[in-house]
């Protein structure tokens, strides 16, 4: 589905991804994970296309399409989702509305008249109950005086409503008590189906007991250092990222 | 709002010119350019006025001969020539109108154009319509309905045939003719605008809406409104305006006036559609518009308006409130794209008791416009618990515009509550990022993100203007952000 090859990025005059590659099929969920400053975020960012950062080589295909030739409003509506780690407030905007012009904005897309208020209404109905997201934040302005908590069940709210193909999810673990991480893997893991992948980026071993990743892999210094099953976060959780380090330098 | 809607509010989107800037081909009634005692004679005459008015007028003139341009708004332009304008424009009609049907075909094409069909609102949505083109009211619907209830509702120029006494009783004592050089000059040459009288104890079961289209060349709309609610009544009144596109600057100098008497209640929504000129600043209407309304006891006055037209705009609907208890209101939303210029605000003179007044103002800013919210709250010394509360708040699109904030608040009674907030914000980058990630363009995202920044404002709206509001908002920001 997912296919990075080569990928080098860069935010003002840093470079921040030298190299980076990786292949996600439909159905797997990939955890990435690494020490700060390794790119983690900027991988999601740049996945996203977000404008500050730039692409000076490699290349991104999304099922054959080239990701990185595409507005981030067309990689959405191609089936790309980011869960942010610090996700927006947009005062006055219900989250209902936003979804709606969000799901229209998809459906338009794809050639299809807008979402009936019914049909919008029972999807919101599933998928709030999904995230136990309470009827009075769902009618409230787009994440604003949510807690962090809320936040985070919101954007997997607007994943569950947006129904992507490939869901990046950045940092969705920081500042989630135990119960809202609780909450909000089952959330992902209700989403995960033969058709759909994950990337997962996470400093802490805590949320793969949650949500069980099929690969993992460290990234250090802009680019996959070591690739392995789940057993390597909790190798990492024990030994830390220096090892890896030594390793490399070895 | 629903899905259709937001489509159509789409599609429009992508008509990137001013929509309204059509003329409409109707053979007018012009006099020649230039302002002299002779013309107010002439306009006078040609309305049929009883002499007391003219001798308004004239007292207005001989006024205005010795004022000066005011320049202490935060807008440069420059100053109309008063002596190349007509000062007077009628759509030319034979004789006096029995029904729409006998209304000019071309006028009732540019009703419909403008999306004010009056047979549809007739049939639809209630609203009498009074159609101020240029400077003539050419039809008013609903009249009978209203007539039953008492209520008049009709052109200012019929108001002075018919019903002189309330007119003359009223006209000028909310905005004497010498108030400003403005509302002097509008006092000397108005030629036409809406009168509406609500009756006692009358609840006006329908909303009484007048548009405004300045259509022919060279002309100046100069009308003037009077709304006048008697004890314990209640009215909502709309007002629209447009203009088609014109290379050179067009003059609107109105003046309206509000009397709400003991326990009265009146809400006054504007939304101005001036043409605002081109992307360079060439063109557009200079707006310069009195307000003022006065609240008796127990009475509100609401001046509701979402300003997204003109090239120049110099507007400041205010409040009086003259009897203890009454309530004025003030919620605006003010648009400024490319080179338009908008010093607006409001004033709310609290003389009562226990007098209490809102403020919310919302500017947005983008181009290389500049958007002042100038205002006063003043607070008398009888008007002990007076009370105000002010939200300010502005929000630029681009590096190049200018939001500009001149609060002024004058409390002379110990026992008065004023409160102010006022914010300046960039739209974010992150809050358009955040749209885009979900898949919803950057065009409809900032229009997303501005009519909830907006969302107190439009609120009040009644129902048919909050569409069309939400519309000229996102219409008049297209490509606005940089």
């Amino acid at each position: 589905m997912l296919k990075i090859k080569n990928l080098h990025a860069k935010v003002g005059d840093n470079e921040i991804l030298n190299g980076l590659n990786l292949e996600v099929k439909p159905g797997e969920l990939h955890a990435i994970m690494g020490p700060n400053g390794s790119g983690k975020s900027t991988l999601a960012a740049v996945l996203a296309g977000r404008e500050a950062y730039e692409v000076t080589d490699g290349m991104v295909e999304l099922d054959g399409t080239d990701l990185l030739d595409l507005e981030a409003s067309d990689r959405a509506r191609e089936g790309v989702f980011l869960a942010f780690q610090y996700p927006i407030e947009i005062p006055g905007v219900s989250n209902l509305n936003f979804m709606k012009a969000a799901v229209n904005a998809k459906r338009a897309h794809q050639g299809q008249p807008p979402i009936k208020a019914k049909d919008f209404l029972a999807k919101v109905k599933e998928c709030s109950s999904l995230v136990e997201l309470d009827g009075k934040l769902r009618d409230r302005s787009v994440n604003e005086g949510f807690s962090g908590g809320e936040k985070k069940r919101n954007e997997i709210f607007q994943m569950a409503i947006l129904e992507p193909k490939l869901c990046v999810l950045d940092e969705t673990d920081s500042g989630l008590d135990i119960d809202a991480l609780r909450v909000v893997s089952k959330g992902v893991n209700a989403m995960r189906s033969k058709d759909r992948a994950f990337i997962v980026i996470t400093h802490y071993q805590r949320l793969l007991d949650h949500i069980i990743p099929d690969f993992v892999h460290v990234l250090s210094n802009g680019r996959i250092v070591k690739s392995g099953g789940k057993e390597l976060a909790l190798e990492l959780e024990d030994k830390g990222y220096d090892w890896i380090k030594e390793e490399q330098n070895a | 709002m629903k899905g259709t809607e937001e489509e159509n509010l789409l599609s429009e989107v992508t008509e990137k010119n001013y929509e309204y800037g059509f003329t409409t081909e109707i053979e007018s009634d012009t006099i020649a350019p230039g302002l002299d005692e002779s013309v107010i004679r002439t306009i006078s005459k040609k309305k049929n006025e009883p002499d007391w008015l003219l001798e308004w007028r004239l007292e207005a003139f001989a006024a205005w001969t010795k004022m000066e341009e005011p320049e202490w708004a935060h807008v440069a332009y420059e100053k109309p020539d008063l002596q190349s304008i007509s000062f007077y424009s009628a759509p030319k009609q034979k004789k006096e109108l029995a029904s729409l049907d006998e209304v000019d075909p071309e006028l009732l094409k540019t009703m419909d154009k403008l999306g004010i069909s009056v047979e549809e609102q007739k049939k639809l949505s209630g609203v009498a319509v009074d159609f101020v083109m240029d400077s003539v009211s050419v039809a008013t619907s609903f009249k009978e309905t209203l007539g039953e209830l008492g209520v008049i509702f009709c052109s200012l120029g019929e108001a002075i045939q018919e019903h002189p006494e309330l007119v003359r009783k009223y006209i000028g004592t909310v905005v004497p003719q010498r108030d400003n050089y403005y509302a002097a000059l509008n006092s000397a040459v108005f030629t036409d605008g809406s009168f509406c009288y609500i009756p006692k104890g009358v609840r006006c079961p329908m909303e009484l809406s007048t548009y405004f289209r300045i259509n022919q060349a060279g002309t100046g709309q100069f009308e003037r409104t009077l709304i006048v609610a008697d004890e314990g009544s209640y009215v909502s009144y709309l007002e629209g305006c447009t203009a088609p596109q014109r290379d050179e600057n067009q003059l609107h100098a109105a003046v309206v006036e509000i009397i709400s008497h003991d326990e009265a209640e009146v809400k006054y929504s504007t939304v101005q559609n001036w043409y605002p000129g081109d992307k360079d600043g060439k063109g557009g209407v200079f707006n310069f518009v009195t307000k003022r309304g006065i609240c008796h006891r127990s009475a509100k006055i609401s001046w509701t308006q979402v300003e997204t037209g003109s090239a120049v705009t110099w507007k400041y609907p205010s409040c009086i409130l003259k009897g203890d208890d009454s309530i004025g209101e003030f919620f605006s939303v003010a648009v400024t794209n490319n080179k338009q210029q908008a010093d607006t605000g409001t004033k709310m003179i609290h003389l009562g008791r226990r007098t209490r007044s809102t403020i919310i103002s919302k500017g947005i800013s983008s181009g290389e416009s500049q958007n002042s919210y100038r205002g006063l709250v003043q607070i008398h010394p009888g008007a002990e618990n007076a009370r105000n509360f002010s939200v300010c708040d502005s929000l630029l699109m681009t590096d190049r515009c200018g939001a500009h904030t001149f609060p002024y608040i004058e409390a002379k009674t110990p026992t008065a509550q004023i409160e102010h907030e006022a914010t300046t914000s960039k739209i974010g980058e992150d809050q358009i990022f955040y749209c885009q990630q979900r898949g919803i363009e950057e065009e409809e995202a900032i229009g997303l993100i501005v009519k909830g920044y907006a969302k107190d404002v439009l609120n009040k709206l009644p129902m048919e203007f909050a569409v069309e509001a939400q519309k000229l908002l996102t219409i008049s920001l297209e490509g606005s952000v940089g």
